[in-house]
């Protein structure tokens, strides 16, 4: 049975925590609205960028000469994956979410015999799969220091890929990232970017008209082709920054509520041990009144 | 046929414009270009340079690097990698730029160099054009 003070020091550590996760709440809401705007405002971009490049692709890519980016390399033996988690941890299944499913594709494809490169941006993913799949590791972008991701972040992190594209290490390139559904809600998937794959754009580019290119659709899509990674990869970090946002705010409301309950239930036996001292206290002054 | 059509800048961080034009001119890898409304359906990509806008409410020039334009009759919309209003483009900004494209140069793969060179000189060209 904890004494008096130490229920009484208990209740007070308790509600530090539950005032810093209040405050780590708050805070991640308001990040979550910026990251939230900026993942919007980067939207036409992307869309009108995909739409373009797909429209083209279509038209080029059963071509002999399509672009390397496009028709690949025509090998799948050595899979990049490239994982993006955040630098900070206390936000829920967020980075263990991304994780996971990287080291579940990375055991996948080392079954296949393929050879797995890893590629991590954000420190925590680092950390979780550095111990089981620590010696595939080929590289890990920091972005600690990063106040504002901006399209250059993901402009270094494209021209690093395509450099080692360049030089041959690697096949096909997939980043793992949390898309951003909800608050309560981010689904961890993994994206093919290199060779660049397009889905099916509905609407698209205005699919009636018919495209005069200069110079030739060739030469757009080869210059097009290296920006689709970068914007992938600035769209997916976007997303990813959202994600974190809302996973912390979800999860740090969760932790105020339990500090709550914690605080009550603690309350309510410190009354109890209270009570019961004062209880003993009169019972042995009226038996000691008694035998007088 | 309509006096305007409608003209976007996108840039990967934001939209940075949307008006009506009644002209814009852009900075083609293959020239500069003029694009009116009714103009037929064109694709190109960007080289740097100085993109304007003429529109009702007066002309506007943006500094554009990167990217390309897509140009139907109704409309233009640019989607440039960079793209700042010619106010914001001070020589700090501009020497900025053209050190990237320098460090582009050097580090270019060689089937790539003479690009990346065309880039820088065009980046150089667009300096002297804005705040000479």
């Amino acid at each position: 049975m904890p004494s008096l003070k130490d229920l009484k020091n208990r209740i007070g550590s308790v509600k530090n925590t539950r005032k810093i996760t209040k405050a780590m709440q708050m805070v991640a809401a308001a990040k979550l609205r910026r990251a939230q705007e900026s993942a919007e405002a980067a939207r036409p971009f992307a869309e009108r960028m995909t739409a373009v490049m797909a429209g083209l692709a279509a038209s080029v890519g059963g071509s002999d000469g399509a672009p390397r980016l496009l028709a690949g390399t025509g090998s799948d033996k050595v899979q990049l994956l490239v994982v993006m988690t955040a630098e900070r941890g206390l936000c829920g299944g967020f980075n263990a979410n991304i994780a996971k499913l990287a080291r579940v594709r990375a055991n996948e494809l080392l079954a296949q015999g393929k050879t797995v490169k890893i590629l991590t941006v954000g420190k925590k993913g680092r950390d979780a799969l550095r111990r089981d799949l620590g010696q595939y590791f080929i590289g890990h972008v920091d972005l600690s220091e990063v106040k504002k991701l901006g399209y250059v972040n993901a402009q270094s992190i494209a021209r690093d890929l395509l450099a080692r594209f360049d030089a041959g290490e690697f096949d096909v390139a997939t980043i793992f990232y949390s898309r951003f559904q909800s608050v309560i809600a981010q689904i961890p998937i993994a994206k093919q970017i290199i060779p660049a794959q397009f889905e099916t754009v509905e609407g698209g580019a205005d699919s009636s008209l018919v495209y005069d290119y200069e110079p030739s659709e060739e030469a757009i899509l080869a210059d097009l082709l290296p920006r689709g990674v970068a914007t992938a990869i600035f769209a997916a970090l976007l997303e990813n920054g959202a994600s974190e946002q809302g996973a912390r705010m979800s999860a740090m409301d969760n932790a105020t509520r339990n500090a709550g309950d914690m605080i009550d239930k603690l309350t309510i036996q410190y009354n109890r041990s209270r009570q019961a001292a004062i209880t003993t206290e009169l019972v042995e002054i009226i038996a000691g009144a008694e035998a007088l | 046929m309509a006096d305007t059509m409608q003209f976007d800048l996108v840039s990967p961080e934001r939209k940075l414009t949307s008006v009506q034009a009644r002209e814009v001119r852009i900075p083609g890898a293959e020239g500069e270009l003029t694009a009116m409304p009714g103009h037929s359906a064109l694709i190109t990509t960007l080289r740097p340079g100085i993109l304007t806008v003429v529109g009702p409410a007066g002309t506007a020039e943006y500094a554009v690097t990167g990217g390309f334009a897509e140009i139907t009759p109704e409309g233009v919309t640019v989607l440039a990698e960079r793209g700042l209003p010619r106010a914001e483009l001070t020589p700090a900004v501009h020497a900025e730029m053209v050190a990237e494209a320098k460090k582009a140069v050097t580090e270019a793969h060689p089937s790539v160099v003479d690009a990346a060179a065309k880039v820088l000189a065009d980046m150089e060209a667009l300096g002297s054009h804005m705040l000479g």
